[in-house]
């Protein structure tokens, strides 16, 4: 970390970080109180830089020492239960051992805040970037944010603290492994100060006290009952619509707290995806993560070429959009949707919403989606380029509806 | 009126009598206590309560005698097992009490 900056307005350093120091920064500065982490590439520098923070004096937080990325995640939803913030990190297969706390914290409603570091999944082996990890976790009951960038990391976190503890669900960042986790850019860091006007202390729903016992998360059957006092109380069924709930509704509370982030550190999260040129654009290219940079790229390539080239980068994946969507496509004849994951026997995870956001509206654009960057594949703003060309080029000849999508790979 | 009313955010419960409903629903074999061999009631003072200890769903009393609450003894059978006076036997309700069959 090299201080850039100190003059400033009184309310920014500049420093340059990384994708990982800039995820450990935004804990810290969110006043974390319990962290619970196992390293892995390439989420470890995350873990180290905490755990420093802690055993420095500069962060008032219990580090917890744990064997397993299960346990990391069991102590997080533990503390956050008896009242603390919490933090983990992880990529790949640490994300993959924590599936079962995952379905636990969000069920538990608890406001966990998770980096994830994105990385491919075994087999085979591989420490490289691609979105299959925090995709694979989709349905888990988690907000889902993706950042083009390590500012985005920084801001993502300590905005995800806001808005896990308004809406009692627990929420992932995430950030493509290399390509931001250890790439050094330059970061806006925020005084405490101001981090401490925007986040209040959290405040949990319910709280395990021994003066007042209660079980909490115990065995729910599937009809509501009649407890001791003589109240209905939810069945199964009941507290999961809470859960659906929380997250239909939560939509506002992204897109209030990401503008009054803004309004007080001048970058503005109130949308749930970034736009770029879709005004007047008729094709659009959709990417999520560290890809929409370099859509942007393509983009200029194509507007050079003379097409209407618009970006739409997806940063929050849960909830889904789906109305914003549908307006930002709407003038849209062809929609270029690149996914670094892929759900295998069907398509890539976010093309597959963008097709659900658009079905029974009146936007009839053409859909084409490529499956890039797999395990570290780069992913070269050319090769976007010629995918755009490539799907005009079928357009023209008539080919409405692929079944599958297309790899940009060697095979 | 919806479960909504309950105000709970997560699944939640007091622990409380009958929380769980009538457990000795449940049972198929009883505990039946025979009091000459129990050591309170023999040495008449409070001793041993190991069966008071070791039930899991809090019934037996500390009491001399003990007692259980066949409200809700599920009929494990932990404090036959663990009464180290043998007083305590497990009888099978279906040959105590059979049921009428067609």
């Amino acid at each position: 970390m090299i201080l850039v900056s100190k003059k400033i307005t009184k309310k920014v350093t500049t420093w340059i970080l990384d994708g990982n120091h800039a995820a450990a920064q935004g804990a810290k500065l969110s006043r974390v109180q319990v962290i619970a982490a196992y390293p892995i590439t390439p989420q470890s520098p995350v873990t180290e830089t905490l755990s420093e923070f802690v055993e420095g004096g500069k962060l008032d937080a219990q580090y917890i020492a744990v064997e397993s990325e299960h346990s990391a995640l069991a102590v997080c939803t533990s503390a956050s239960m008896v009242g603390a913030r919490t933090f983990t990190a992880t990529s790949a297969h640490g994300l993959a051992y924590m599936h079962e706390m995952l379905h636990w914290a969000a069920g538990a409603r608890l406001p966990v805040v998770l980096a994830c570091v994105n990385r491919a999944i075994g087999a085979p082996w591989n420490v490289l970037n691609d979105q299959q990890d925090s995709i694979s976790q989709r349905d888990t009951g988690w907000i889902q944010i993706y950042a083009r960038n390590n500012q985005e990391v920084l801001d993502s976190i300590i905005q995800a603290y806001k808005i896990a503890e308004s809406v009692y669900v627990p929420v992932m960042v995430c950030y493509d492994g290399y390509v931001l986790s250890h790439t050094e850019m330059p970061v806006n860091v925020p005084l405490q100060e101001d981090v401490d006007r925007f986040l209040p202390p959290y405040k949990p729903h319910t709280i395990l006290d021994p003066a007042n016992p209660k079980n909490y998360n115990l065995v729910t059957l599937a009809n509501p009952r009649i407890n001791a006092e003589g109240v209905l109380c939810h069945g199964y069924m009941e507290l999961r619509y809470l859960l659906q709930e929380a997250l239909q509704n939560s939509r506002e509370t992204i897109t209030t707290v990401g503008r009054e982030f803004g309004e007080l550190f001048g970058r503005s999260y109130a949308r749930m995806f970034w736009e770029d040129r879709l005004d007047d654009a008729d094709i659009v290219i959709v990417a999520m993560g560290s890809l929409a940079m370099e859509a942007i790229v393509a983009a200029d390539m194509l507007r050079e070429a003379g097409h209407k080239v618009g970006v739409l980068g997806l940063r929050v994946f849960r909830p889904f959009p789906k109305s914003d969507v549908v307006q930002a496509l709407e003038k849209s004849r062809l929609v270029v949707v690149f996914d670094k994951n892929i759900s295998y026997g069907i398509e890539g995870a976010t093309c597959s919403e963008i097709k659900s956001a658009l079905y029974g509206n009146s936007v009839r654009a053409v859909i084409r989606n490529f499956i890039v960057g797999l395990g570290g594949r780069d992913v070269k703003a050319r090769e976007l380029v010629d995918a755009v060309n490539k799907s005009l080029l079928s357009l023209k000849e008539g080919v409405l509806n692929e079944e599958y999508p297309e790899w940009i790979c060697d095979i | 009126m919806g479960t909504r009313e309950c105000q709970h955010i997560c699944g939640e419960s007091s622990p409380a009598v009958g929380e769980a409903g009538k457990t000795g629903e449940w049972r198929d074999s009883f505990p039946v206590i025979d009091q000459a061999k129990c050591l309170p009631v023999r040495q008449n003072k409070p001793a041993c309560f190991l069966c008071w200890l070791y039930c899991p769903d809090a019934v037996i009393s500390r009491t001399i005698p003990i007692e259980i609450d066949m409200k809700y003894c599920k009929g494990c059978g932990i404090c036959a097992q663990i009464c180290p006076a043998h007083a305590i036997t497990m009888v099978n309700e279906e040959e105590f009490c059979p049921h009428e069959t067609d």
